[in-house]
C-alpha cells in the first residue's frame, strides 16, 4: 500500500508532465485501437463467413456466369445439404454514393443457408410470396428510412435499366458480425425481366453457396464439385466461402498491410515519448534514489519504483485510450458506414491495447530503471544540494 | 589514539586506503587510516575540503568500498559484504543525517520515517508505533502529517534525525548536519544530536567543518590529505 502512494505520488510530482504523457498514450492507444478495428472491419466478411459453406463460381473469373442447371448435379454431390444461387445486382439508389451490396437471391435456399439473416415468419413470408419484394438490413433501413412497404427504384450497374422493389422484411443480424446493410431481392425477378430484355443473360447465376453436411469434409466436398464440371462449357471453382472472402480482401492487401504498420509506428512513437518522460524523471531522482539505497533499498526496489512509475502512467492512459476506444469507433462506424457495415471493436484488440500499454510501460522503464539501479550511492548524493 | 581496555571498539579502521580515478590517473583520497571508534561514542571528522573526511564516513557508512584495509563494525568486516549484504546491513546498523536533510519531499513527516522500517518485518501498527516514539525523541509529534515543504529547514532536519534512529541502529553518521542551518536551528540539532549520545547511548560519527558543532563531540581527528593529523583531545 505504501508503495503503490509512493508511486502514485510519484508520478504526479510534475502533474502538467505525467497528465500530457498520459494524453499521448491514450491517444497513441485510440489510434491503435481504430487502425486495428479498421483492419478487423476489412476482413469482417470473412470473419463473418461460415465454416459450413462453399461457394462455386466460374473457374475463368468471377465475372463470369455459370448455368442455373448446375444446381441439381451439385446437389447431388456426396456431402452437399442445399444449394443456393445469387447474383450480384450492384444497383445504385438515387446516386452512386448510396452504395450498398444489392443480390438477387434465390430465398428460399438462401435464407435457409444465411440463418444469421433473421426475419419474423410473416416477413419471410411476404417476401417468398412477392416477385418483387425484397428484404434489407437493418442498418441500411436506417439509413435511408426505409420501412416495410416502401417502394425503392435500383438503377441497375450490372444489368441496365430501373428496377422497382418492395420493402417486405427487415433482417437483423443473429450476430454482432453480421452484415447489415445488404439489399436481398428474388433471383426469379431478375430472371425474368432479362429473358424478356437480354435472353441470352437469363437462367445464369454469379455464384452457387452450397451447405456442407459436414463441414470437415469441405476440401472433398469442393474437389467433387469442380470435378463434375471439368472440361464442361463452364467450369468450376469452388472454395470455402471464407477463402472466397478473402480473395476480396488480398485485391487490397497493401492498404491493409500499410494501415497495420501505420498502427504499430504509433505505439513506437509513444513508447519513446515515454521512455524520454521516464528518463527525465529518474535523471531527476538519481539523489533519491541514493537515499533509498543507503537506507538499505536494493537494486530490485529501485527499479521496481521506476517501472511502477512507469508502468502506471502507461496502463492509466492505455486504460483510458480503451475507453474511448468504444465510443470513437461507434462514431467512425456510423460515419463510415458506406464502407465498413461492421465496424466493432474486437476483443482482441482490446487485450493488444492492454498488452502495448504495459509493453510500452515496461520498456520505457528500462533505461531510466538501469540507470537507477547502478548509480553509486555517494556519486547520487553528491547531486543534491 | 587505542581504546582503554573498559571501552569496547565498535568500529575499527585498518590501513583504510582510498583512490579515485581521474581519467588514467588515481587520485588518493585516504592513505593508511586507522583508528578505532568505541560504542557510545560522539565523534567529530574534521578537515579543509577534499582532506576525505565525507569519503571516510562513507566507508564507515558501508555506502562506498576500501580500495585496502578493512573496516570492522560489531565484529563485521564490511569490506567483504556484497552489495545485497551491504544493503541489508546498512538498514540494520547505520542512521543517516544529510546536510541537505534528503527527505522525499511527497512523503509526509510521518512517511519519510517509516521508510527505513519497510524494509524489517514489523507489522504496520509495530511501525506506527516506532515512528510516532522516533517522532517525538525529535519533538514533532504535531507535525506527522506535514510534508517536508511545510516545514523549517530545522524541523526538516529533525524529522531525518528521526528517520535515522527509528530503525535503532548501531551507528548514526551524519555528514554536516548543521551545514544548511541557521545558527538557532544548528544548535537545536546540535543539542538533540547530544542528548542521542548521552541519553540513548548512541554511537555518532560526524563530518562537519562547524567548530562549534565539532564542540558537542568528545573526540575530534583532523584529516589533512587523506592523512590523520590530530586528535582532540
Amino acid at each position: 500500500m505504501f508503495i503503490l502512494k509512493l508511486l502514485f505520488r510519484n508520478a504526479f510530482r510534475h502533474a502538467l508532465r505525467t497528465l500530457l504523457t498520459i494524453l499521448g498514450i491514450t491517444v497513441a492507444i485510440l489510434a491503435f485501437g481504430l487502425l486495428q478495428t479498421v483492419i478487423s472491419a476489412w476482413y469482417a466478411g470473412a470473419n463473418a463467413a461460415s465454416s459450413a459453406r462453399l461457394i462455386t463460381r466460374n473457374a475463368i473469373s468471377l465475372v463470369f456466369s455459370l448455368p442455373v442447371s448446375y444446381r441439381e448435379r451439385i446437389r447431388s454431390i456426396e456431402g452437399v445439404s442445399a444449394v443456393s444461387y445469387a447474383n450480384w445486382f450492384g444497383g445504385v439508389y438515387i446516386t452512386e454514393k448510396n452504395f450498398f451490396p444489392s443480390l438477387a437471391i434465390e430465398p428460399g435456399s438462401y435464407l435457409e443457408l444465411y440463418p444469421e439473416f433473421v426475419l419474423t415468419a410473416e416477413e419471410k413470408r411476404a417476401f417468398l410470396l412477392d416477385r418483387k419484394g425484397c428484404v434489407i438490413g437493418r442498418k441500411l433501413a436506417e439509413r435511408f428510412g426505409w420501412k416495410i412497404g416502401d417502394s425503392i427504384p435500383l438503377k441497375g450497374t450490372v444489368f441496365p435499366g430501373t428496377w422497382e422493389f418492395v420493402v417486405r422484411g427487415i433482417y437483423s443480424g443473429a450476430e454482432k458480425s453480421t452484415d447489415e446493410s445488404q439489399f436481398f431481392f428474388q433471383w426469379e425477378y431478375l430472371n425474368e425481366t432479362l429473358k424478356k430484355t437480354v435472353a441470352r443473360r437469363a437462367n445464369q447465376i454469379g455464384v452457387y453457396i452450397i451447405g456442407l453436411k459436414n463441414p470437415q469434409n469441405a476440401a472433398e466436398v469442393s474437389l467433387a464439385i469442380d470435378a463434375s464440371f471439368k472440361n464442361s462449357l463452364a467450369e468450376t471453382l469452388t472454395e470455402t466461402e471464407k477463402a472466397f472472402q478473402l480473395s476480396f480482401v488480398s485485391m487490397t492487401e497493401a492498404i491493409v498491410v500499410a494501415i497495420r504498420i501505420v498502427s504499430f509506428v504509433v505505439i513506437i512513437i509513444i513508447m519513446v515519448v515515454v521512455a524520454n518522460t521516464m528518463a527525465m524523471t529518474a535523471r531527476e531522482r538519481i539523489g533519491e534514489y541514493a537515499i533509498f539505497k543507503a537506507m538499505g533499498f536494493q537494486a530490485h526496489h529501485i527499479a521496481g519504483m521506476v517501472f511502477g512509475e512507469s508502468l502506471f502512467i502507461a496502463a492509466t492512459g492505455g486504460c483510458l485510450g480503451i475507453l474511448l476506444t468504444f465510443p470513437v469507433a461507434s462514431k467512425f462506424g456510423e460515419v463510415m458506414g458506406n464502407y465498413f457495415p461492421v465496424f466493432q471493436v474486437d476483443r482482441s484488440t482490446i487485450y493488444m491495447d492492454l498488452l502495448f500499454s504495459l509493453i510500452v510501460g515496461g520498456v520505457a522503464g528500462i533505461f531510466p530503471a538501469w540507470r537507477a539501479v547502478r548509480i553509486k550511492i555517494a556519486d547520487g548524493l553528491r547531486r543534491i544540494g | 589514539m587505542p581504546a582503554s581496555p573498559q571501552q569496547k571498539v565498535l568500529v575499527s579502521i585498518n590501513s583504510v586506503s582510498k583512490a579515485y580515478q581521474r581519467g588514467n590517473q588515481p587520485i588518493p583520497v585516504l592513505e593508511g587510516i586507522s583508528f578505532e571508534i568505541v560504542r557510545g561514542e560522539f565523534l567529530a571528522l574534521m578537515g579543509p575540503s577534499g582532506s576525505g573526511k565525507s569519503t571516510l564516513l562513507n566507508l564507515i557508512a558501508g555506502i562506498d568500498t576500501v580500495d585496502s584495509g578493512s573496516i570492522v563494525i560489531d565484529g563485521i568486516d564490511i569490506a567483504t559484504l556484497n552489495e545485497a549484504e551491504l544493503a541489508r546491513w546498512r538498514s540494520a546498523h547505520v542512521g543517516f543525517i544529510f546536510q541537505f536533510y534528503n527527505l522525499i519531499p511527497v512523503l509526509t513527516a510521518y512517511e519519510n520515517v517509516e521508510l527505513p522500517l519497510l524494509l524489517t518485518s514489523l507489522s504496520r501498527r509495530e511501525r506506527r508505533e516506532h515512528v510516532e516514539a522516533a517522532l517525538a525523541v525529535v519533538s514533532l509529534t504535531d507535525r506527522m502529517e506535514h510534508y517536508p515543504s511545510q516545514l523549517s529547514g530545522g524541523q526538516q532536519q529533525r524529522v531525518a534525525i528521526a528517520r535515522a534512529i527509528v530503525t535503532d541502529p548501531t551507528i548514526l553518521v551524519a555528514d554536516e548536519p548543521t551545514g544548511d542551518l541557521d545558527r538557532l536551528s544548528a544548535g537545536e540539532i546540535l543539542g538533540l544530536m547530544d542528548r542521542l549520545n548521552e541519553e540513548q547511548g548512541k554511537t555518532i560519527i560526524m563530518v562537519t567543518h562547524d567548530p562549534r558543532a565539532a564542540e558537542k563531540a568528545h573526540i575530534i581527528r583532523h584529516l589533512e590529505k587523506g592523512l590523520l593529523t590530530d586528535v582532540y583531545p
